[in-house]
């Protein structure tokens, strides 16, 4: 009977967004009259932060201040639709609709613009701090705030701009089933080191080593959390999270979270976190959806390590001292 | 209908008074009589920490505090730990560190920190990670918070110094 060191790496391919495609969102932008730009979506801010990314995506592309950005996700019942935040499509698919979007609104404000300065609108842009100028001549410019007061008041236009961006249903090729399930794959590996008492058959996690491909990592700060905290979800996973086993029988089992196993601030192994950004060509900016993937590698990587220490396959989560014990059990009979 | 008895605490500094339901927790108390919502109901029955407020200098959880029982008593929230509008080092570090996602567990996680520092000015990351024990998180994985602590007591001990 012994402590046993395992070491296991596992690695995901996770395509953004819904498979098989047929899957949109609509976003629908306008300016204030004083050159703020309100974001109308009906997608759920969950705590990932999708307000924050969706107010830079949108600030990027108008060529304003993030800070001149509102995103008001306030009601399903009256914003443009949108099929949700899940299945890591958030960023990517509500950020596309976003620029399109925003896209159309910035022509608008560079029309009304050209207008006041009695040049063409395809000789403007935005310089990043508030004004739209003549590229090549800066010194010629108007305000955004003058801008939008200017479309309000004096030229009667709305400086808006509707977006909607769809990945096409894709159905499978009769004679060869192929087909096109995802547009866009973010990528991870893990290597998950674990010891195995395989007296008791409890697993402890020694470390774990997680490299993420994400796309461009629109807010490495906030992606960095989130893969932090996946990483351990899916650690949670591999090892805790069930509402079972419980004695003699399911009725017995838990009844709501309070006897939901996971594991606290003591349980945690030494984890590290690497960000690959490889630019997806169909991102909002270039990201892709890591959100769900981050919490997946780690479960076969520890299922891995624990068939490399004692040499048993656990294939059942999770991967319970019980579980581990039978299956050593098993491969001595 | 239940008796309404008249509470008096101290909180977050200020004498406050209202009538609760007799029988009420300090939780439902704070919630709906002296609009503090900074104290999270969440497991209700004293599992997952998000309604962590101090109580004279100790460590409690409001769900399971009868509210009657504080009576006189001096309560600390979330709520009063901004002064003047300068936030307080604990919650400038889970600022700065992304220690919050949803957000949820954060004020029980504030408190249980302000309870250690209150009493250990320097923790080791163990201390840390003890006192942090009753809280759960659902979205950071804890290290981020773990590592907020430590910070806001290094930025505590920089300013004594």
């Amino acid at each position: 009977m012994a402590i046993r060191r395992g070491r296991g790496v596992a690695a995901v391919n996770y395509p953004t967004g819904m498979n098989l495609g047929g899957d949109p969102s609509q976003a629908l932008v306008h300016s204030t009259p004083t050159g703020n730009f309100m974001v109308s979506l009906s997608s759920v801010d969950l705590g990932q932060g999708l307000k924050q990314v969706m107010a830079q995506i949108c600030a990027e592309t108008i060529g304003v201040a993030t800070d001149q950005v509102t995103i008001d996700t306030a009601d399903t019942d009256t914003g443009p639709h949108c099929m949700g935040t899940f299945a890591s499509r958030g960023t990517h698919r509500i950020g596309n609709a976003i620029i399109r979007a925003a896209t159309e609104a910035k022509q608008v404000m560079l029309e009304v613009a050209a207008e006041e300065l009695e040049v063409d609108a395809g000789d403007l842009e935005t310089d990043g701090a508030g004004n739209i100028i003549v590229k090549g001549a800066p010194q010629k410019s108007i305000s955004i705030f003058d801008t939008a007061l200017a479309a309000h008041f004096k030229q009667g236009r709305s400086i808006s701009g509707r977006g909607i961006f769809l990945v096409p249903r894709s159905f499978p090729e009769t004679e060869t089933g192929a087909m096109k399930p995802s547009t866009c794959y973010a990528h991870a590996c893990t290597v998950a080191e674990v010891d195995v008492d395989d007296e008791t058959g409890e697993v402890t996690v020694v470390s774990v080593k997680n490299v993420f491909e994400i796309g461009r990592a629109l807010n490495p700060k906030m992606v960095e959390q989130q893969l932090v905290g996946g990483s351990w979800m899916g650690i949670s996973h591999a090892l805790y999270e069930t509402t079972e086993p419980y004695y003699p029988k399911r009725e017995h089992g838990g009844t709501d979270f309070n006897q939901y196993l996971m594991p606290g601030p003591g349980d945690l192994p030494e984890t590290e976190i690497v960000v690959l950004e490889r630019p997806a060509a169909d991102g909002p900016y270039g990201a892709k959806g890591p959100g769900e993937m981050c919490a997946n590698p780690q479960i076969p990587a520890i299922a891995n390590a624990v068939f490399d220490a004692v040499g048993v396959r656990v294939d059942t989560l999770p991967i319970t001292p019980e579980r581990v014990l039978r299956a050593i059990k098993a491969q001595h009979n | 209908m239940a008796k309404k008895v008249p509470l008096q605490i101290t909180l977050n500094g200020e004498e406050r008074a209202e009538f609760v339901e007799s029988g009420s927790t300090l939780l439902t108390a704070l919630r709906d009589r002296f609009d503090d919502t900074s104290p999270k109901g969440g497991c209700n029955q004293g599992t997952c920490g998000a309604c962590t407020v101090i109580i004279d200098g100790e460590l409690r959880l409001a769900c399971l505090t009868l509210a009657e029982m504080c009576d006189g008593a001096s309560v600390q929230t979330t709520s009063g730990m901004a002064k003047g509008g300068v936030l307080h080092p604990l919650q400038r570090a889970f600022m700065e560190g992304f220690a919050a996602q949803c957000g949820f567990c954060t004020p029980g996680m504030i408190m249980a920190a302000k309870a250690l520092l209150d009493r250990v000015p320097n923790p080791s990351r163990d201390e840390v990670i003890e006192a942090l024990a009753g809280n759960i998180c659902r979205c950071t994985g804890y290290e981020p918070i773990i590592n907020a602590v430590l910070e806001a007591a290094r930025a505590n001990s920089h300013n004594a110094a």
